[in-house]
């Protein structure tokens, strides 16, 4: 899809107060069922247990398979198995042919959406009803689901009357258990006239072919029993080896999903059980593969196929509170919607999905199988890249940060260029092209004199016997060398000797994030020989994505790019990278340092950054560093969701970096503080810009600008 | 256990007793169908599928005089128009407030799902600590279709709000009942 219709569909989404509003209603009731759901349950043991048994069911898809078909058979079901899913429509349609099934009630099953089943059906001329409540209104409103537990979340109740009102030709209320009441009646008419009832699978067991279906309105009960022929559409990752392993997946899927403990009901069939009326009936289970084994075969995406479609990841993703599944959204919705519809779909079915993914990693501490979405989708770019290649545009850009100097001259161009335009040292407004920057927050004014300029300044303690290097970062170095400079006098006043290696280049977060991998490659390299300096025993940066690129990064970037050698300095390099904070309190913890409380300062509140926080789980280093220099720590709410920096992110998506911006500033704003501490360089452009534009009287400050005075050497030493 | 177990059930919504006796339990079934009106209209109507907890209690004749709607011939439209469905329960789980039942038999499923009120008769001494405990006893080559029932029938498909009755029941009431009874 080009650009510009992406853009109107974000644009469409983003103006529908309605879904925007029920969306973030939900996101913020969610966090709090899901976590009373979890109370007294070990989540990390229990996601032991899930990558365990998930993880063995996709590295044996074809046996389980086997075996569940061997099972089930002999239990007396009627097993198809397909690869491709135009035959599991083929058979089903001779299915019913066969028998003469002219109605068929269905509860949700997420293979026939793939399938794209109702569609077909309806061609072969066959009454298809949906009987989930939330499927049989998007159903009847001729949309598709925009959340695979709730599809018809993004409707508000007059929607509904208004779609219901429709389909039983009366005027009806806009009043929920009225509409209920409704649905209640006129589906219990489809339930009983159904001539076949088909149902997906939660768990489909090996050992045992049975599959179990979770719901809470009754509806698969239902299915499953009133009409004379039973059919369970399944795809193969629903695979388990054993019945006991539906135990540990029935603990993690309601209280993921929904924040309960149990759904109303749990349904296990094993074979058919005799019908209604107490004769024999049928049961088919057409278990379809459409490309799981190729993923299970992909050493990076195999991870995916543990997926139980919990959607918890939706449910925490800022950019999916904001544009809902249609838009961020195959299928299957949100950032695990572009992994699979890579791979079920087509790898381009995938291409603006996954372009929506502001890499905040919100999703990865709630996945209950521990599926490392941003990362694989930072994988879909890269193979993107791959076979697309960039655009020109974003490739110039790419290589203008990659090559430092050319960076660094343009950047002091535009300093001098925006002269005009700086109040205060921020940018309010950037002419022509450049104005999209400052629409949603004004821009740090570039500094006059760099902080690698500024560091030659700096006299470096003679008599010490350990060495760190600064990795500055291009944010510290020419927006911010004031916190440049706070790491260095806090560093030395540890008795900690600071180099700035000068080679250091772009740490290659923006090529890789966009998948540009072999520009991320030679920043890499080009990092790896300006820091590999045997004489140095860490290497900090006081920027958390330039600290996880250096720690976690480069070696997985040189790796991808079939770079061996080159991995393997990087790894020796990131065992010496530390983010500032952490380092800081270490120092501190080891009586190298000892911070001072300062009497009568402001309280402050704390911004966690998404990489700090997740990747590097450095959520304790800074607030301890706080507090012991006196800050009190007014904690705002949802302090660790994303600011909408994302990087490049709110350049591309500047409509979707703004409102998740301005959550952020209603939630600092509430504190009352006048102060926003942070361990980010990119969360300060983006929050001081956002309270500039705001005319909010508060700052941000990096936590080493807050301490530097406050920092003494350790007495004891 | 139970009091775990009435303690989550209650907070799905469920209606819970204790009987000391299958008698007490008998009881208490009578008064709900008194209370919910079960008349011979369709749609008034009330289904007992039997079991053998309260089966060997029961004395047909007398029930239906008392109540005119009440059959023990479970069929799919009986139990459609039906207010009431009694049907008896395997075991419960008290970690969730579940009770789980082999429903192989569909007259269980019908009189379960159908009507606006279900009724679950199950021997207390079936408690079971959770889903992890049942699917250590249970054979599904034997049980070709376990029901497992927490609460009565819910949604929140519209606007998040919770609605209880969508499908299934819109009241759920459990007895556990004292005893040796029904165990098997």
């Amino acid at each position: 899809m080009p650009v510009t219709e992406l853009k109107d569909r974000i644009s469409g989404a983003l103006q529908d107060g309605t879904m925007g509003g029920a969306l973030g209603r939900f996101n913020d009731a969610y966090l709090i069922s899901r976590a009373k759901a979890y109370e007294g349950i070990d989540f990390e043991a229990l996601r032991d247990q899930l990558v365990g048994l998930k993880g063995r069911a996709a590295a044996h898809l074809d046996e389980l398979a086997e075996q569940f078909e061997e099972a089930a058979t002999q239990a007396g079901a009627k097993v198809f198995r397909t690869a491709d899913i135009a035959e599991a429509k083929a058979y089903l349609a001779r299915l019913c042919k066969e028998n003469g099934v002219q109605r068929i009630a269905k509860s949700k099953s997420m293979m026939t959406e793939e399938m794209h089943l109702n569609a077909f059906l309806a061609e072969q001329g066959i009454e298809v009803a949906e009987t989930d409540l939330g499927e049989w209104i998007v159903q009847l409103a001729g949309q598709r689901p925009s959340h695979m537990v709730m599809p018809a979340i993004h409707l508000s109740k007059e929607q509904v009357a208004g779609i219901f009102s429709r389909e039983v030709k009366a005027e009806l209320a806009p009043d929920i258990p009225e509409l209920v009441a409704v649905a209640r009646r006129e589906l219990r008419q489809k339930f009983l006239a159904a001539d076949m009832g088909i149902t997906g699978a939660n768990v489909a067991v090996a050992e045992t072919g049975t599959l179990v279906v979770v719901t809470n309105e009754g509806n698969a009960r239902l299915v499953s029993t009133l009409p004379r022929i039973q059919v369970a559409v399944v795809g193969v990752e629903k695979l388990v080896e054993r019945l006991a392993d539906v135990g540990p997946i029935l603990k993690a899927l309601p209280r993921s999903a929904t924040g309960q403990l149990l759904t109303s009901y749990v349904s296990m069939f094993t074979g058919p059980a005799p019908g209604a009326d107490g004769q024999p009936k049928e049961l088919h289970i057409i278990l379809v593969d459409n490309r799981r084994s190729h993923m299970a075969a992909d050493p990076r995406f195999a991870q995916a196929l543990r997926c139980i479609r919990c959607a918890s990841c939706v449910n925490v993703c800022p950019v999916y509170r904001l544009l809902g599944g249609h838009v961020f959204g195959g299928v299957y919705t949100g950032g695990i919607g572009a992994i699979l519809a890579a791979w079920f779909d087509a790898m381009k079915a995938s291409k603006d999905i996954q372009s929506l993914c502001i890499q905040c990693g919100a999703c990865i501490p709630v996945c209950p199988t521990r599926i490392d979405i941003p990362d694989l989708i930072v994988e879909l770019r890269r193979r993107l890249a791959a076979e697309e290649g960039h655009s020109f545009l974003q490739r110039a850009a790419l290589k203008v940060v990659n090559d430092r100097r050319v960076f660094h001259g343009l950047l002091r161009a535009a300093s001098k260029a925006q002269k005009p335009f700086a109040k205060k040292g921020m940018i309010r407004h950037l002419p022509f092209f450049l104005s999209g920057m400052t629409e949603h927050r004004s821009l740090p004014a570039i500094a006059d004199v760099p902080f690698r300029d500024r560091f030659r300044e700096i006299a470096q303690p003679a008599k010490t016997t350990e060495k760190a290097a600064f990795y500055a970062g291009c944010l510290i170095d020419f927006a911010y060398p004031d916190v440049g400079e706070a790491v260095v006098k806090v560093l030395n006043t540890a008795a900690v000797q600071v180099t700035f290696p000068e080679a250091q280049t772009c740490c290659g977060a923006p090529a890789r994030y966009s998948g540009a991998f072999d520009v991320a490659a030679q920043n890499a390299r080009d990092n790896v020989k300006a820091l590999e300096d045997p004489e140095v025993r860490w290497v900090v940066s006081a920027c958390p994505t330039c600290t996880v690129a250096l720690r976690h990064e480069l070696a997985a970037t040189l790796r991808s790019e079939g770079q061996e050698d080159w991995a393997e300095r990087a790894d020796k390099l990131a065992h010496k990278v530390r983010d500032f904070s952490s380092l800081v309190k270490e120092l501190v913890d080891a009586g190298r340092l000892s911070v001072e409380a300062a009497e009568g300062l402001p309280a402050v509140t704390y911004h966690d950054s998404c990489h700090l926080k997740r990747k590097l789980q450095a959520h304790e280093p800074p607030r301890a560093l706080l507090g012991a220099a006196g800050f009190e720590i007014k904690e705002m709410r949802d302090s660790d969701v994303c600011c909408g920096m994302g990087g490049s992110y709110s350049l591309k998506f500047p409509e979707i970096s703004a409102p998740i911006l301005a959550r952020k500033l209603e939630n600092v704003k509430a504190t009352g503080v006048g102060t926003v501490a942070m361990d980010c360089p990119g969360c300060m452009l983006q929050i001081g810009g956002g309270l500039d534009l705001a005319g909010s009287p508060a700052k941000v400050r990096h936590v080493a600008e807050l301490i530097a005075d406050k920092v003494r050497p350790s007495a004891g030493k | 256990m139970f009091e775990t177990f009435r303690i989550k059930a209650q907070a799905v919504g469920a209606e819970v007793h204790r009987a000391a006796t299958g008698a007490a339990a008998l009881d208490l079934v009578l008064a709900v169908l008194g209370r919910e009106g079960v008349g011979e209209a369709p749609g008034e109507r009330a289904v007992w599928c039997e079991g053998p907890i309260l089966g060997p209690l029961v004395d047909r004749e007398a029930l239906v005089r008392r109540f005119p709607g009440l059959s023990f011939d479970v069929t799919r439209e009986q139990s459609a128009g039906s207010r009431v469905g009694i049907t008896e329960f395997d075991w419960a789980l008290a970690a969730t407030g579940t009770v789980a039942q082999d429903a192989t038999d569909p007259r269980k499923r019908l009189a379960s799902m159908l009507p606006e009120t279900h009724v679950a008769v199950f021997p207390a001494a079936r408690m079971l600590p959770d889903l992890d405990a049942l699917l250590e006893r249970i054979d599904p080559t034997k049980s070709r279709y376990i029901a497992c029932v927490t609460g009565p029938s819910r949604t929140a498909d519209i606007e998040r709000v919770l609605t209880i009755g969508v499908h299934g029941p819109k009241k759920l009431v459990l007895i556990a009942v004292d005893g040796e009874m029904g165990v098997a």
